[in-house]
Formats: C-alpha cells, sequence, structure tokens
C-alpha cells in the first residue's frame, strides 16, 4: 500500500503533461480551423446576375471574350471542343417566349462536381469559385456526370498557345474559373468586361455577401431565378427574366 | 462425398499454349489501343463531352460487377453452409479477383491521366463514393488473398468461415458502392435512384455465376476433369433464381420511375423511342440477357442439363453487358434537363440525344479487360492448386451412392 501513493502520483503527472503536449500540438490546428470558417462566413462569395431582358439572341459577345480570355481555341470537332460558357437558346412551347441564356459553371454552394471528385482536384474556395486542380485531375470525368448544368468539357487532345493564367492540360477537365485570376488581382470577370463595355451590360458581377454591392441590391429587388434551384445547389449565378 | 483433392493443371499441351498465347495477345492488343487513346487524346474515341463514360466503362463495370458476383459461389460453401460448393470455393476467389483486376485495369486505361494512378492512391476525398470504392476494391483483393491462404493452408482451416463471412459482407458492400456511383447522380434522370445498388447487387449475383460457369466448363474441359451433374443442376436452378431477380430489379426501377412524371420522358427515351438503346434494352438487356435464358433453363426442350447451362450463362453475360450499355451510355444520351419543360438548344448540344459510335481502341480496351481476367485464372490454375482433380457426383453430391449400390437394389 505504502507503494502505491508514489504510483499514483506519477501516472498523474505522466497524464497532466500528455494532456498538455497534445493540447499544445491540437490548439493551434484549433485556432486555424475557427479562424477559416470565419473568413468562409465574413468574406466574399462572388457571383453573377445575368438579366435576360437585354441579352439577345444573336449577341454571344460573353463566349468570345471567354475563349479570347483563356485561351479556347477549338480543333473544328463541336463533339469535344471545350466549351466555358455557351448561349442556350430556350423556348417555352405553351408560350412560345424565347430567352437566350448564357450558361457556364454556376459556382455552386454546395457543388456535385466537389463532392464526387475521388481525389479532391475538384475544390471550392473560401469566396465560392469552383475550380479544378489540374495537378491531380485524373481525368475520370464523374464531376462532368455529376454536373447538372453540364458545364465542364474534358480536354480531349493536345494544346498549344496557352495563357500563363490559364493553364489546361490534355486528359484534365476544365470549366469556368470566374477568370479568378482577374477576380484577384481586383478585376470582373472578361465576359462581364465585355458585356458592359461593347454588349448590352446583361451581365453584373459581385459579391452577393455584400449587401451593399450592386448584384446583392438587385438580386434582393427584382426578382431572380437560378437554373434548376430545385436541387437545391444554391448556384452562385442569377438570372433574371427568366 | 469425399474430400477433394486439388491440382495444378500438368504439362503444356498444344491448347494450353494457345490459351496463354490467345490471351496475351488480346492483352498486347489492349495495351496498344490504351497508348492510342492516352497519346493521341481521346479525340480518337467515341466519347466526347456529351458521352464522358464510354464501352471502357461498360466492360469495366461488367468486370467488376461480374467480379462480386463469382466470390458468391465459395459464400455458398462457407457463409451458407452449402458443402457441395465447397470444391469450387478456391477458383471462386480467384476468377472473383481476376476479374476485378481486369475491370480496374480497363478503368485506370481508360483515365485522361493513367499515369496519376498514384495521385488516385493517396490522395483522397472522403465525401466521394469513386474513393470510397478504391478502399473497397483494394480492400476486396486483399479479403480474397487471405480468404484463398486459409483454405489453402490446412492449419488455417479453422478460420474459412469467418474470412468467408468477411468476404461475404465485403462483397455486398462494394457492389453497394458500385451501384451508388450511379445512384448519387442527382443531375441524370436516368440514374439518381436508390434502386441502382439492389439492381447492381442482384446484377453481380447473375453476371458472377455465369462467367463462373463458363470458365468452370472451360478449365475443366481443358485439363480432362469431370463434372458432374449434380452440381450443374445445382448452379442451373441458382442462375435461374439470380436472373429472375435481375429482371425484377429493372422492372421496378422503370415503373418506379415511370410513376413520376418528371421521369416519363427518360423513361419514353429508354423503352421506346431511343433507337439503339430501346433495341439493346428489350433484345440485348430482357431478351438475350432475361428470358432467353430463363427459357433454356427451365423450358422442357430436349438438350442437356450442361448445355442448358452453357448456353444461358453465354446469354447472361450477353445480355449483362447489353444492360450495363443501356445503364452508362443510354443514361447519358438523354439530354440533361436545364430548364425542365421547355425547348433547348444550343452550341454545347443542350436538349439533344447525344450520338455514340464506339471506336476501335475502346473496344480493344474492352475486351482486353476479358483478356487479363483470363489470363490471370490461367496462370493460377495452371501453376497452382485452385482446381479439384473431380468435381464428379461423388465429390459434391452428400447423398452419393455408386451406380453399383443403386443397381444391387
Amino acid at each position: 500500500m505504502t507503494g502505491a501513493q508514489p504510483s499514483n502520483s506519477g501516472r498523474r503527472r505522466f497524464f497532466a503533461r500528455a494532456a498538455a503536449a497534445a493540447g499544445l500540438v491540437l490548439a493551434p490546428g484549433v485556432v486555424l480551423l475557427t479562424t477559416k470558417a470565419k473568413a468562409a462566413a465574413t468574406g466574399p462569395r462572388w457571383g453573377l446576375l445575368i438579366d435576360l431582358n437585354k441579352c439577345p439572341i444573336d449577341c454571344s459577345e460573353c463566349v468570345t471574350a471567354c475563349n479570347d480570355e483563356n485561351g479556347l481555341k477549338g480543333h473544328g470537332r463541336p463533339l469535344t471542343d471545350a466549351q466555358w460558357i455557351r448561349k442556350v437558346d430556350v423556348r417555352d412551347p405553351a408560350s412560345k417566349r424565347e430567352w437566350s441564356v448564357p450558361v457556364m459553371c454556376q459556382h455552386c454552394e454546395h457543388p456535385p462536381c466537389v463532392d464526387v471528385c475521388p481525389t479532391g482536384a475538384s475544390f471550392q474556395r473560401d469566396d465560392g469559385i469552383v475550380l479544378v486542380d489540374k495537378h491531380i485531375c485524373i481525368g475520370c470525368r464523374y464531376c462532368m456526370m455529376a454536373c447538372p448544368y453540364k458545364a465542364r468539357s474534358f480536354i480531349h487532345e493536345d494544346l498549344t498557345d496557352q495563357k500563363p493564367h490559364a493553364p489546361r492540360g490534355k486528359g484534365t477537365v476544365e470549366s469556368c474559373t470566374l477568370c479568378v485570376h482577374r477576380i484577384d488581382a481586383g478585376g470582373q470577370p472578361a465576359c462581364v468586361e465585355r458585356c458592359q463595355g461593347i454588349a448590352t451590360g446583361a451581365m453584373t458581377f459581385g459579391d452577393l455577401n455584400d449587401p451593399d454591392s450592386a448584384i446583392a441590391r438587385r438580386v434582393a429587388t427584382y426578382a431572380t431565378r437560378r437554373i434548376r434551384d430545385d436541387l437545391g445547389l444554391a448556384p452562385g449565378v442569377y438570372y433574371q427574366g427568366l | 462425398m469425399n474430400q477433394s483433392i486439388y491440382r495444378e493443371v500438368q504439362g503444356w499441351g498444344a491448347g494450353t499454349w494457345a490459351l496463354f498465347a490467345g490471351f496475351g495477345l488480346v492483352v498486347l492488343l489492349a495495351l496498344l489501343s490504351a497508348w492510342t487513346m492516352e497519346h493521341n487524346g481521346h479525340y480518337v474515341t467515341g466519347m466526347n463531352n456529351q458521352i464522358v463514360w464510354g464501352l471502357p466503362h461498360v466492360f469495366a463495370v461488367f468486370l467488376i460487377v461480374a467480379a462480386s458476383g463469382a466470390i458468391n459461389v465459395a459464400s455458398m460453401a462457407s457463409v451458407f453452409g452449402r458443402t457441395p460448393y465447397k470444391p469450387l470455393a478456391r477458383l471462386s476467389g480467384l476468377v472473383g479477383a481476376a476479374l476485378l483486376i481486369g475491370g480496374l485495369a480497363v478503368l485506370v486505361l481508360d483515365l485522361g491521366r493513367p499515369d496519376r494512378l498514384i495521385v488516385a492512391m493517396t490522395t483522397y476525398n472522403f465525401k466521394s463514393i469513386f474513393a470510397w470504392n478504391i478502399y473497397l476494391y483494394v480492400g476486396f483483393l486483399a479479403v480474397i488473398a487471405v480468404y484463398l491462404w486459409f483454405q489453402m493452408e490446412w492449419r488455417m482451416g479453422r478460420y474459412v468461415a469467418v474470412a468467408g463471412w468477411v468476404a461475404f459482407i465485403w462483397r455486398l458492400v462494394l457492389t453497394t458502392g458500385t451501384g451508388s456511383i450511379f445512384g448519387f447522380l442527382v443531375a441524370r434522370e436516368a440514374y439518381d435512384s436508390a434502386l441502382m445498388a439492389p439492381l447492381f447487387i442482384a446484377m453481380s449475383f447473375s453476371f458472377g455465376l455465369a462467367v463462373f460457369a463458363l470458365v468452370l466448363a472451360v478449365a475443366c474441359a481443358g485439363s480432362g476433369r469431370d463434372i458432374g451433374n449434380f452440381i450443374v443442376e445445382r448452379f442451373r436452378r441458382l442462375l435461374g433464381i439470380f436472373i429472375a431477380a435481375v429482371l425484377y430489379f429493372a422492372a421496378v426501377r422503370h415503373l418506379t420511375n415511370l410513376y413520376a412524371s418528371e421521369h416519363i420522358g427518360v423513361e419514353h427515351f429508354l423503352l421506346l423511342s431511343g433507337g439503339v438503346h430501346t433495341a439493346l434494352f428489350w433484345l440485348g438487356q430482357v431478351g438475350v440477357g432475361g428470358v432467353l435464358p430463363l427459357v433454356l433453363l427451365y423450358a422442357p426442350i430436349d438438350i442437356g442439363a450442361r448445355m442448358r447451362l452453357l448456353w444461358s450463362s453465354a446469354a447472361v453475360v450477353l445480355g449483362g453487358l447489353a444492360h450495363v450499355y443501356v445503364i452508362i451510355i443510354g443514361g447519358q444520351s438523354y439530354p440533361l434537363s436545364l430548364f425542365p419543360g421547355m425547348e433547348v438548344r444550343s452550341s454545347f448540344h443542350d436538349g439533344a440525344v447525344a450520338s455514340y459510335a464506339p471506336s476501335w481502341p475502346e473496344v480493344g480496351l474492352g475486351i482486353g479487360g476479358f483478356a487479363i481476367a483470363g489470363l490471370i485464372v490461367a496462370a493460377g490454375i495452371k501453376a497452382l492448386r485452385f482446381l479439384p482433380e473431380s468435381l464428379g457426383d461423388r465429390v459434391t453430391d452428400p447423398h452419393y451412392r455408386p451406380p453399383a449400390a443403386v443397381a444391387a437394389e
């Protein structure tokens, strides 16, 4: 019995030190996680608003701007050539009304492409932009199967004359980056710039989390819709007049 | 019932050489096909931005689904205590592992970047069912390896039942995972169904037993070993039940879809207006893969039990490939519904039914998966003791009595 006392206190000391060491190791991680979560909650959520009343059927300046900016050149093979943004002609068979809808990656809040990607190559930034890490994309195309918007393209052949800010790779999947290189430099996507510059000004880019931004004010004021909102993916692209 | 004696296939006859050479040649052609696709890019295949998974995936999914089914023959012995299947348990494990390796090889060689296999093996997104499947597939091979070791090493014999249970549960989870690859795709109307998992499990039972029966027939015929009527009769009844189960789940899947008006479009496409997909559904999946083998197995026609089993197994394999084709290619051919109820068209083929024409490299790669599996099985039974010396009724039938004894009564 006499020997039990020092042995117990030694064990207590051991556990106390172990707990302190574990706390020391884990604490920075906990703090980092907290900081990251706060940043995500309070940071920007980039989005687009497209006013279809101002988007004519015969205008495809946004598509041209995207192709120029990101070096997208077709090989004359429409089935396999990449398209990051396209104009979709939509017609209501009942009312005969028609729309021309620019469709690109919708940068969903809950992106299925990110969920299904086995390696995590499809990922979402804290500001809501959904991207593909070309270094770890294995080209399985499961994200293309999962995307409800047909927003992604697989690179089917060799590429030349790539833009340094938009690296691409044969055998990997890609889609609209929302011109992340421009946004990170304080600019806006090429399609929006072109639309506002020489086209009709149908596209608005901005921070949906900032109630004072033009896009947030318009989304709050006018009736807008998001494509396949019923799927609950909370896309970052809003459409007015659809 | 006597204890089975397992033997390697002796000697190197012309038939053995021809078998290995044939499989080897097809594997080489598959590698050439894969190289063609990777070197030029996937534009040389029939796949495109509309049909993103093509014929290689049809073969790969068939092989993977059949792999988990082939192991069921061993489960019948270890898990359900059906001793007649015990002599077949080793071969069952070998065929299961071989089919899985063949399927995975096709899947990997079709990747846009197969050179990044190491990335797929080391970088995981655990929210992805694909990532889980990598664990399930590799784990399946490990479980089978242990299962085979316990069966072949007499000192470990007492653990065979435990290993059998693990293999059985693992294979059920694995096929659930494979079916869920499609079941989780909410965007695609043809998939988005929890029924995909049990459907795939039923398919695995049927495809796996059919492939196993064909492998067994070739292996025994090639090595001069006999198969008794008892085991043939057991296989015949089992295969019939499995085929009926596949037809049942396929019918429930389509009928439940027809009940939901949002899915009527895709069902109309697959069942009535889908051209080659409709033909493959009714003639391939239902006709060759379901009705024909059931007739062959059960109808009072004058062909022997072995022929019934062999022809129906071949029909199940062909019909099964058609079934997987309709699921994978047919499901993608129907356009995504971006704007429900609207007429849609674009330069990116929105709103249009996608066409798909498989290319030769895809065919070569897909068939190569079968050849890889065949090569592994052939090498296995040639070098190791997988195949019993006899599968005659004396070995498999627990109530066997020699004909002389029966005659004496």
